[in-house]
């Protein structure tokens, strides 16, 4: 029988200044976490929310500095992964990521990315971790932009810590809060 | 309105014509494979027909019966707004020998169409200007369409990573089993458990 | 290679004269689709092209073989994702049509008004980053902005933003919310008003103009030679939209114009495109008119409809009959189909093989973007290389649709 592991997520309060090994690393953390540039890998719907993320409504980059998309692996330090994933793309994937330049993150923006989504066949790539480690996970299908901005604040938070373990945004709400009464216990402090 | 074409290919071609039926308002023929391409260039010709529109050519697996594939074209006539299915058996039990005729030089349009059905389906078209793989890799075995390929049997391009390599736990467990969930009285064609 | 300093004839100097290959890869800026385009140029110009889909190729076909009917919504959606809300009804009708049901009248105004909802979104997308791919990035901004509004009325009414899987077979999730008309009202006008400004910032541009006018241009046997359909193909001049010539749903009691162009080159397209958002919004306030307030929305047929929640959990018959809808899917009679709705590229069509049980045997989608596609590299042929970027982006292809 399957079950549900448990995997390692980071909440998202933010960081009380995890500590930086000396003030050079803390500065370099603060300049890169700001001023991201991004390569957005976009492939499919999840596309549609990516541009709706840089619309103005939303402004889920520009106002982390995200905004500037640079279309070559050199030039960025993110790997935006929007979209499915399938086996045909993946070497382009691969080959994108191992172009980029030390220091660099991944964000896997869609449950397809995260983890195949419900195209269990034989032409879906389960995840990118599969090819590529990633760093930000943020599932939905395709995520709402707060979602989104959630993830990128994540991933600033980690890159002030220097922790590299990979994460999983956490919606805002728990949608079963108040309406069901779960078992006692272990579920209590959920609740 | 479109019985009118079924009479007129019955008229022309009398024994090519195997079947026919009007289900739900689609007219459909279903004719032999070796006039597949004469009575196409007929349906486009013909000023009664003038069938200028190849909408769709694709493939149907019925592994159980002999010819295995079935090969359907839907034409679309602008002009006279009538439609018409087409359909041809070909191949044999094991997939083999599923060969018909290319219609490219009659509708340029099903050129694609026919690269499609060639990659998922294994039909192959004489005479085809440019049969290769289309939508999967030129390095992918099998005919993924077809009832007995596996749906989730993968063969990736690129080696999936280890956890060992990773550091991080990979494996992405569904809620719940292999075999639970399973379809109750639906007929399952073959999947791969392991990955 | 001789020195070029020497005084030499012009015919006599050795120019390497092998063309360019040049790749245009699967992971491209243009925000249509994943493709990669292997051109082979002289110079500036493209002598041959090879345009290669199957990039986001998900098994949209196989999928389907191994759920329900019902469950073929979600993926449905996932087709032509920026008009989810075509394929869920294209998807429906077909399997309607299997079926012999037919959807009450209310359902039919409201799968017509979340239709062209869907459309003016499509449109919007499609124009918005078009014009970003030229350099204007300000009106696909305004563009969004408009899209937002289509899409806060999407959420209110389905729930989702983007990818609903609102349709069901026998009619729709659930009924109209009380807002629906009202909201359509209020944004219809401030959508065209954003239209209108777009159009004033682009049209007039002498470089926007230049680039998209007389680019890419096919004429009208070619399109159809070429299976086309669509904004496409009405942009060569035939007027063919599935909507006017075999209308489904109410489309026969509303009215509306379908714009054709003459020229066929990614201007018409572009315009078209444009002009269809207002047709649509006229289409949505004319539903809005006559859709009732009150009435169901689903049909009452128990092979395929869900009895009511209260009876499922007080009566048994109510209980099996939600149980074998769910598990084993609606018994959808032996048989075949084809149906055919206009999509946002054209003609989308499903042909569905039904075994007579309630696991699909075949479904196949008809995507109208896949020969659009087929006839790039037909329009590409002695373009210019800067050519590529608006000719694929009035063409429309969504990555989804395209490789099913």
């Amino acid at each position: 029988m399957g079950e549900l592991k448990e995997s390692r997520q980071i909440s998202l309060e933010p960081s009380e200044s995890g500590f930086a090994t000396t003030k050079l690393d803390a500065l370099l953390a603060w300049a890169r976490k700001w001023s991201l540039f991004k390569y957005p890998f976009v492939t499919a719907c999840c596309g549609m929310e990516f541009m709706a993320l840089t619309s103005p409504r939303f402004d889920g980059s520009a106002r982390f500095g995200a905004e500037a998309p640079r279309f070559s692996p050199r030039q960025s330090d993110l790997l935006w992964v929007v979209g499915t994933i399938s086996q045909r793309q993946a070497p382009v994937l691969r080959r994108i990521y191992e172009q980029m330049m030390e220091p660099k993150w991944v964000l896997a923006f869609g449950t397809c990315a995260s983890c195949g989504g419900f195209y269990d066949n034989y032409t879906t790539v389960p995840g990118i971790d599969k090819i590529i480690p990633c760093d930000v996970y943020v599932p939905g299908c395709p995520p709402r932009p707060e979602a989104v901005i959630d993830g990128l604040m994540l991933l600033q938070d980690k890159i002030t810590s220097g922790d590299r373990r990979p994460a999983i945004v956490k919606p805002r709400e728990d949608p079963l809060k108040g309406l069901v009464q779960l078992r006692k216990g272990k579920q209590q402090e959920e609740a | 309105m479109s019985e009118r074409v079924l009479q007129v290919l019955r008229d022309k071609f009398g024994d090519a014509i195997l079947e026919t039926h009007s289900q739900c308002g689609d007219d459909t023929a279903v004719v032999d494979a070796s006039k597949w391409k004469e009575i196409c260039r007929f349906l486009k010709e013909s000023p009664q027909l003038d069938m200028n529109l190849i909408v769709d050519l694709c493939g149907v697996d019925y592994p159980d019966r002999e010819p295995r594939f079935e090969v359907v074209l839907h034409l679309y006539s602008i002009p006279k707004r009538h439609r018409l299915r087409l359909k041809a058996r070909v191949g044999d039990a094991e997939g083999e020998g599923a060969e018909i005729e290319s219609i490219t030089d009659i509708w340029p349009g099903a050129n694609w169409f026919e690269r499609e059905t060639f990659d998922l389906m294994g039909v192959t078209f004489k005479n085809h200007p440019d049969l290769r793989r289309i939508l999967m890799y030129p390095e992918f075995v099998g005919h993924p369409l077809r009832k007995d390929y596996a749906a989730n049997k993968t063969q990736p391009l690129v080696p999936y990573r280890t956890e060992s390599e990773a550091g991080v736990p990979l494996e992405k467990l569904a809620p719940f089993g292999a075999d639970e969930g399973m379809p109750f009285g639906r007929k399952v064609w073959g999947t791969e458990t392991d990955r | 290679m001789e020195p070029i300093d020497l005084d030499l004839d012009e015919n006599e100097l050795e120019l390497p004269s092998e063309p360019m290959h040049l790749n245009m890869g699967p992971s491209h800026p243009a925000m249509h689709g994943t493709v990669r385009m292997v051109l082979e140029l002289s110079g500036e110009t493209i002598v041959k092209s090879d345009v290669q889909i199957g990039y986001l190729h998900r098994g949209f076909e196989k999928m389907c073989e191994r759920g329900t009917w019902a469950q073929v919504f979600p993926y449905a959606d996932r087709l032509n994702y920026v008009s989810p809300m075509l394929n869920n009804v294209g998807y429906a009708l077909a399997v309607e049509k299997l079926c012999d049901i037919a959807v009450p009248d209310r359902c039919q105004w409201y799968r017509m008004i979340l239709g062209e909802l869907a459309r003016i979104s499509d449109h919007l997308t499609c124009t918005g980053a078009m014009a970003m791919e030229l350099g204007a990035f300000t009106p696909f901004l305004w563009f969004i902005k408009a899209r937002e509004m289509v899409w806060d009325i999407l959420e209110e009414e389905t729930g989702a933003r983007l990818t609903h899987s609102f349709g069901r077979i026998g009619g729709m999730a659930k009924p109209p919310t009380p807002a629906l008309k009202e909201m359509c009202r209020k944004a219809i006008p401030t959508i065209l008003g954003i239209l209108e400004d777009g159009e004033g910032m682009l049209l007039k541009n002498r470089i926007f103009i230049d680039r998209l006018e007389n680019v890419g241009n096919i004429s009208g046997e070619d399109a159809v030679a070429l299976s086309w359909t669509g904004p496409c193909l009405r942009a060569s001049g035939v007027a063919y939209d599935v909507r006017k010539a075999h209308p489904y749903l109410k489309y026969d009691e509303v009215e509306f114009d379908v714009p054709v162009g003459k020229n066929g080159d990614n201007l018409d397209r572009f315009l078209i495109r444009l002009q269809e958002i207002r047709q649509s919004a006229r289409i949505i306030l004319q539903c809005c008119d006559r859709m009732a307030d009150e009435g169901p929305v689903n049909t009452d047929d128990p092979r395929v409809m869900l009895p009511p929640k209260e009876d499922v959990y007080t009566t048994i018959e109510a209980t099996i009959q939600h149980f074998k809808l769910v598990m084993e899917g609606a018994k959808v009679p032996k048989g075949e189909v084809y149906s055919y709705t206009e999509g946002g590229n054209g003609e989308l069509g499903f042909y569905l093989v039904s075994d007579g049980t309630g696991t699909p045997y075949r479904v196949r989608i008809r995507p109208p973007c896949f020969p659009i596609t087929g006839g790039l590299s037909k329009l590409l042929a002695g373009a210019m290389l800067s050519d590529i970027v608006p000719t694929f982006g009035s063409l429309n292809m969504i990555g989804g649709e395209c490789d099913h």
